[in-house]
């Protein structure tokens, strides 16, 4: 039973840190864990194409970004409260990806990875020309819709804590999913496609159900992230930048692996952090990922799990 | 009764080439087909048309009574049709365990994960990898690795099981283990079709032969009998007057 | 409807860059089996190098040319040893993360020294009339250089040594290896030839349209809809769509905003990548070698 594996236990563990870190009142700590809490998630989820099944999404920023639209949608121009917000997001953005996917899932490799992009892209120009999304200018939030969550300071805390669990629940996700027979054979279409398709491992359908399931929580992230912001726009919530930093995130933590992410989130957000703080280095934040990005794809494309994990075989046991 | 798999009329062509055409033949329940033919004859192109990786230009597949012509290779091996490589290809960043778990997930039984580990356990025990159950599949020699291509194969418990040239680039001793693992497959219940170059060991295994040429069935029979065929005689050695009897 | 076909005609002479651009990614593509991502940081390169040249010593943006394109070519062979070749035979996965690396590096820098301003390369040339309508004489010598270059480069590919050479390790890399040909060598020129295309079309491009860091991007996704219509490694598909795609620019641009204009171009993208592999003109000028 899963249950009884030390690593579900590691998850949880590291779900009670994130959340009782800052103790309820250091909000400085709480902002920097909330972006890990965010590169965990999206990392997390990406994963579940790029390290399981081998399929790059560079442009996996859609779906935080449309299910951002659609929370703030809900409830600014709809009056939803939160809760039902995010559902909705999730869902339709999970609902959406499945339409993409149809599409785009017959393609393989490079030629999949380029239409990501392109997908980001025609979002983007299609909620830039969709006026009931407020067209380039984006959509405002009044502050008075943190009201009901007790008023913006303890709307703050709320959100965190949410967020915080959709990061426990990604990683839960991606564990799961390893688990599963799903994941058995999301890693044989990872390995070999066609030898696994001649395995039994139904392909286009297993792949749709992947990157629908890597939408969800993104999505989710993406609701509160923009509902904290009271403001979204096409241009930042269609950033490239943000599903760049996640694929190097994952790559650097270890693709394929549950905790890598989390670490390669970690470090990165520690290095970003002491970049932004440098005065010659404040400009170069994509330049030190991509630099970093390079050497790891030569030079330990397995990332540092995959160092640990040759060094100390034993690791396995504990880690995933 | 009816056989298990079924080749009707089959035909494909890759531009110019007539790669197969009108072939028929029929694999019956527990036995070994062999098929053979000089190279180029298109035997790998005929089991690429049976488990779909190519659709056909005419004729029909039928497999345990249902009709496969065309349909994707995931759907064909849930029906129970297993296959393996003539270049193997192992899943190299799994172990030996693994990769035949994969195939134990997606069989005909469509076990589920534990079942699944218990299934390939005792295919990869069969072929004789029992003892590197942990073994990175990167690691295994070449007979070692066509070993694996077995097992995870055999670890969907199929009804019928292709192998192409699982003897190929292997030692004598390294063929003769082989064809009696073959040969154990076969008494556990397993239907058989083979394509393989070593003449002695495919007419030994096989219980019947189908002999193509240029895409086309050139003759058919038990082995003792196509061996002798003037025909056949011809394909592979030029001269029909060179009857020498047997093969290498 | 005379403006239509002016618009249109004029999109055809802008195509013909781009065509000149999808060529670079072609040949790196068709010769190594790697898409480079670095591509549009390539082009913007070429931009502000003519830029540079410019401002520094007063030439005229057609007599930078040759420079960037030497510059280009070196660039290029050094983006094969920096990123591709330890990625030569592994999945295409780390070789596209590989040249994705490099582009962010390239385009943080440019972002760094030159942020995300606009920028215009001096370039005028007098026009040519018809009834109504002037065409740029920039446009018209942007397309006439392109056809130069494109030449040169048929020439090359086809009428010297090592041209065929290029030409056997794309169609079969072991075989060249066997039969002499220095294959680390050619791949590293193929690399630096790929790159030299891009960076002179970046810097044609320069002096027909304004120009930011980030102008990269939509230019590098133009090439990949241009290199997927013509076909993968097909350099004269790749001349043939960047027309075809000129000429669609010319026929949607008075009724559509701009935006619009690279959705579709997407679409089309996706769908022929589906539909036809094999690219629209499905005649390959080399064929690859399959083992099957």
């Amino acid at each position: 039973m899963i249950v009884r594996r030390p690593f579900f236990w590691i998850i949880g563990l590291a779900i009670l840190v994130f959340a009782a870190a800052p103790l309820g009142k250091d909000v400085e700590l709480r902002e920097s864990l909330l972006l890990a809490a965010v590169y965990i998630t999206l990392a997390s989820n990406l994963n579940l194409m790029l390290g399981y099944a081998g399929y790059v999404n560079f442009g996996s920023i859609v779906f935080f970004g449309l299910g951002g639209y659609f929370c703030v949608y809900c409830m600014g121009s709809l009056g939803w409260g939160l809760g039902p917000s995010l559902l909705v997001g999730g869902v339709s953005v999970s609902l959406l990806s499945l339409l993409f996917g149809l599409g785009i899932l017959r393609l393989r490799g490079v030629h999949f990875a380029l239409a990501t992009i392109g997908v980001n892209e025609a979002v983007m120009a299609f909620v830039t020309n969709f006026q009931p999304w407020g067209g380039s200018t984006g959509i405002y939030l009044s502050t008075g819709l943190f009201q009901p969550l007790g008023g913006p300071a303890q709307a703050l805390w709320t959100i965190y804590y949410l967020l915080v669990a959709v990061m426990g629940l990604s990683l839960y996700l991606s564990y799961f999913v390893k688990s599963s027979k799903f994941g058995v054979g999301l890693l044989a279409i990872g390995q070999n496609e066609d030898a696994a398709a001649v395995l039994g491992v139904p392909a286009p359908r297993y792949k749709a159900l992947a990157y629908s399931a890597s939408a969800l929580l993104p999505a989710i992230a993406g609701g509160l992230y923009f509902f904290k912001g009271a403001f979204i726009q096409p241009a930042d919530a269609f950033d490239l930048t943000l599903s760049t930093e996640a694929i190097v995130i994952t790559m650097l933590g270890g693709q394929g692996t549950i905790f890598g992410p989390a670490l390669g989130a970690y470090l990165y957000e520690e290095l970003r952090g002491w970049l932004l703080t440098s005065p010659t280095f404040s400009n170069f934040q994509l330049v030190v990922a991509g630099v970093l990005l390079l050497l790891i794809v030569q030079f330990a494309p397995g990332g540092l799990m995959g160092m640990f994990y040759r060094r100390w075989p034993r690791l396995k046991r504990f880690l995933e | 009764m009816s056989a298990l798999l079924e080749v009707d009329d089959l035909g494909k062509r890759f531009g110019g080439l007539q790669a197969v055409g009108s072939l028929s033949f029929a694999v019956k329940e527990g036995e070994i087909l062999g098929l053979i033919g000089p190279n180029g004859a298109g035997k790998s192109t005929v089991f690429n048309l049976i488990n779909g990786v190519f659709a056909p230009d005419s004729g029909r597949v039928g497999f345990r009574g249902a009709d496969i012509t065309g349909q994707p290779p995931y759907r064909v091996a849930r029906l129970g049709l297993a296959r393996t490589h003539q270049i193997v290809q192992p899943f190299a960043g799994m172990t030996v365990l693994e990769n035949c778990t994969v195939g134990a997930c997606f069989g005909r039984e469509n076990l589920p994960l534990a079942r699944a580990r218990a299934a390939a356990r005792e295919a990869a025990v069969l072929v004789g990898l029992g003892d590197r159950l942990d073994a990175p599949a990167l690691h295994l020699t070449i007979a070692g690795k066509k070993r694996l291509e077995l097992a995870r194969a055999l670890s969907a418990r199929p009804a019928l099981l292709m192998l192409d040239e699982v003897l190929a680039g292997l030692n004598p001793t390294e063929v003769a283990r082989m064809i009696d693992i073959v040969r154990a497959i076969r008494e556990s219940g397993v239907a058989i079709l083979m394509i393989e170059h070593l003449m002695q060991a495919i007419m030994s295994l096989s219980d019947h032969i189908v002999v193509l040429n240029s895409g086309r069935k050139l003759s058919e029979g038990p082995p003792a009998q196509v061996a002798s065929d003037p025909a056949v005689v011809e394909a592979y050695l030029g001269d029909p007057g060179l009857v020498q009897g047997r093969g290498r | 409807m005379i403006g239509l076909l002016a618009s249109v005609l004029d999109g055809i002479l802008v195509g013909s860059v781009y065509g000149l651009a999808a060529m670079g990614i072609t040949l790196i593509w068709g010769v190594m089996d790697v898409v480079n991502l670095t591509h549009g940081a390539m082009i913007v390169a070429g931009m502000f190098g003519v830029y540079l040249l410019v401002g520094a010593t007063g030439v005229s943006a057609y007599a930078a040319l040759p420079a960037v394109l030497a510059a280009g070519l070196l660039a290029g062979v050094a983006l094969y040893w920096i990123a591709i070749h330890r990625m030569i035979g592994q999945p295409p996965l780390m070789s596209l993360l590989a040249t994705f690396s490099v582009n962010l590096v390239l385009i943080g820098l440019g972002t760094a020294v030159w942020g995300t301003v606009l920028f215009n390369v001096p370039a005028s040339l007098p026009g040519f009339r018809l009834g109504r309508y002037t065409f740029p004489g920039t446009h018209l010598m942007a397309a006439a250089l392109t056809a130069v270059i494109a030449g040169a480069l048929y020439l090359f590919l086809y009428r010297t040594r090592l041209g065929k050479a290029v030409r056997a390790v794309a169609a079969n890399r072991e075989a060249a290896e066997l039969v002499g040909i220095p294959t680390t060598r050619i791949l590293a020129l193929a690399c630096g030839l790929g790159v030299a295309l891009a960076c002179v079309s970046g810097a044609l491009i320069s002096t027909l349209f304004p120009f930011t860091v980030l102008s990269g991007d939509s230019y590098q996704l133009k090439s990949f809809v241009v290199t997927v219509l013509g076909g993968l490694g097909n350099p004269t598909g790749a001349l043939v769509a960047g027309v075809a795609l000129g000429l669609f620019e010319g026929l949607a641009t008075p009724f559509m905003p701009v935006s619009w204009t690279l959705v579709i171009e997407f679409v089309l993208f996706v769908v022929v990548l589906i539909a036809f592999p094999g690219g629209l003109l499905s005649v390959r000028l080399w064929r690859r070698a399959r083992a099957r």
